[in-house]
């Protein structure tokens, strides 16, 4: 059997009697991308701090490739890299000679070539001689993975590490990720822009109130609860919207020229090109876009309660 | 694009790590660290052993500059072993840069000895300079050169671990300035850094052998010039029992990352 890349057990955390993180479990298997989202407080990063050490764990275990990150602590942080949401400013150094140097906090001898590599495939070779305050925020974070991957860990924890960058440079990161991932390296990471968790991630947790809510492959995510929105475009405006159409979360536009309808998984829209013709819309058009992770997390999220979730 | 097999893991390379940049860190400013107490010291030196020490002798066969330069070597090793500690772990800790080391193999004991270390070097390294250049004031004896360097050591290192307490209780700039001047600078001035404890009045000279710093002014000097007002076996084991107190406290609070990890 192959011993989980990460594996949290009934792990929980309290700050003042308020539980941040409620007994969550999960395994995150050698090789994966793994989506760790969620809105704001919900837990993420007192997880990810814990499963990096830098906060306690308050309760249940956290094993990274079958060691228990208190007990062989050494070990656990060895195998692990973690780029932290927060970044961290430190001017004593040039970058240079930070990244000569930060393998060794890790047990690792300095290796020239990886240094290199990493530097060249972040494009971070011309800011070399500089110190971290003169950096942009892109570089910044760039600079940060580097610096989580210079030990060579074998799980990779990315805590919102496009915040804040550019587009352009957020393609990059993605392909960088995707190409450590390709080679070997399991990947955590959190991110908000959940377009991004979409394309990238094999499987997805969502965290809400401290509770895992949801943990499922990506694409079986969208599948389940992916409706559909559907615009229904009519010759006529209408003045009302028809009481059928308020079960469809029906909305019609300003003008009543068009009506916004959310298609459940279990409706087609030729169901509901049929219930319109029988009610004699006069329809001119029919849009449908299948909904992304951005509408199912928030409608999760909705739905769930402090204190509700199933902790699958 | 990675290389699958583990690199070897090297137990004391975080140790060494840690140490090489805390050195590293001090020797980067240092015209902080470095310069600016030795111009201070200097300034102490012309003072008290060019100007006024011409004119005062409070220790019977040594001129005043010879009392002097020992207190003020000492007091140099003090406030940098001291300031090094504080300052590196405070910031650290103020930034939010100790999550570079929280997420590492770094043991405790590899965390305290790598700061510990730093902090003796910088402390023995203003100390010997205090020293090189007060020798145009005064040509010191060295009644006992071992003791001189075992217990300018200890200084160094009690302080080091002075040092690593305050920086994981303050919690700003202003408390950490706190305790330079408001703890740490009246133990100096008042632990016979200047004066000899044996010429204060009776309630006054009773009350120093409360100070800390005036077992540590006391044994050097002795150790220096061969005469001080305590026994070497009193300043030692004073000083040691001081030194292994701060050392436990300093390891408890680092053991269970108080402050560190929350």
């Amino acid at each position: 059997m192959t011993v989980p890349a990460l594996a949290i057990d009934n792990l929980s955390k309290s700050y003042d009697g308020q539980q941040a993180v409620k007994e969550i479990s999960f395994e995150i298997p050698p090789g994966e991308i793994f989506g760790l989202l969620g809105p704001n407080g919900a837990g993420k990063s007192t997880t990810i701090n814990m499963i990096a050490g830098v906060t306690r764990i308050g309760g249940g275990r956290i094993e990274v490739f079958g060691y228990d990150n208190q007990r062989d602590y050494r070990v656990a942080r060895r195998l692990l890299g973690v780029m932290h949401q927060e970044v961290v400013i430190d001017n004593f150094f040039t970058i240079d000679q930070t990244l000569k140097f930060h393998a060794g906090y890790y047990g690792v001898r300095d290796d020239p070539a990886w240094r290199k590599r990493l530097i060249e495939q972040l494009g971070l070779g011309p800011h070399l001689h500089k110190v971290m305050i003169k950096l942009s925020g892109g570089l910044k974070r760039r600079f940060m993975i580097a610096k989580a991957l210079l030990h060579k860990p074998r799980l990779l924890i990315l805590d919102e590490p496009t915040a804040g960058v550019d587009v352009e440079l957020r393609h990059g990161l993605w392909e960088f990720v995707r190409e450590i991932n390709r080679a070997g390296t399991t990947i955590l990471l959190t991110t908000h822009y959940l377009e991004e968790a979409e394309q990238m991630c094999d499987r997805i947790a969502i965290m809400h109130h401290g509770e895992l809510i949801a943990l499922e492959a990506t694409g079986s995510l969208l599948e389940r609860l992916g409706t559909r929105g559907v615009v229904v475009h009519l010759h006529q405006p209408l003045q009302t919207l028809p009481a059928a159409l308020a079960g469809w979360g029906g909305r019609l536009d300003t003008d009543g020229r068009a009506v916004r309808l959310t298609l459940p998984p279990q409706q087609t829209a030729g169901d509901l090109l049929a219930l319109l013709c029988r009610m004699g819309l006069p329809v001119a058009d029919l849009e449908t876009k299948r909904a992304g992770l951005e509408e199912i997390f928030l409608q999760i999220t909705k739905d769930v309660p402090a204190g509700g979730g199933n902790g699958s | 694009m990675s290389d699958r097999r583990l690199p070897e893991f090297i137990p004391w390379l975080p140790f060494y790590t840690l140490l090489q940049k805390e050195v590293r860190r001090f020797l980067r400013v240092a015209s902080q660290t470095l310069v600016t107490p030795v111009v201070t010291a200097a300034l102490y030196l012309f003072i008290f052993g060019a100007t006024l020490g011409t004119r005062i002798s409070v220790l019977e066969g040594f001129s005043y500059a010879q009392f002097v330069i020992p207190g003020l070597i000492l007091m140099a090793v003090v406030n940098n072993a001291f300031a090094n500690t504080s300052t590196s772990l405070f910031m650290s800790r103020y930034l939010g840069s100790i999550v570079d080391l929280l997420v590492t193999p770094l043991t405790p004991a590899q965390f305290i000895l790598a700061y510990t270390l730093a902090a003796m070097l910088r402390g023995m390294a203003v100390g010997t300079v205090v020293w090189l250049i007060s020798l145009p004031f005064a040509t010191l004896p060295f009644a006992h050169p071992a003791l001189v360097v075992a217990m300018a050591l200890l200084t160094s290192f009690l302080f080091a671990q002075f040092g690593l307490i305050v920086a994981l209780h303050a919690d700003s700039f202003d408390a950490l300035a706190m305790y330079s001047n408001f703890v740490l600078m009246p133990l100096i001035y008042l632990g016979g850094v200047f004066y000899p404890i044996s010429i204060l009045p009776a309630p006054w000279a009773g009350l120093s052998h409360l100070n800390p710093l005036f077992y540590l002014i006391d044994g050097f000097r002795h150790a220096l010039l061969g005469q001080g007002d305590l026994s070497f076996a009193t300043a030692f084991t004073v000083s040691g029992l001081m030194a292994a107190g701060a050392f436990l406290w300093a390891a408890t609070l680092i053991g269970r990352s108080y402050r560190l990890r929350n």
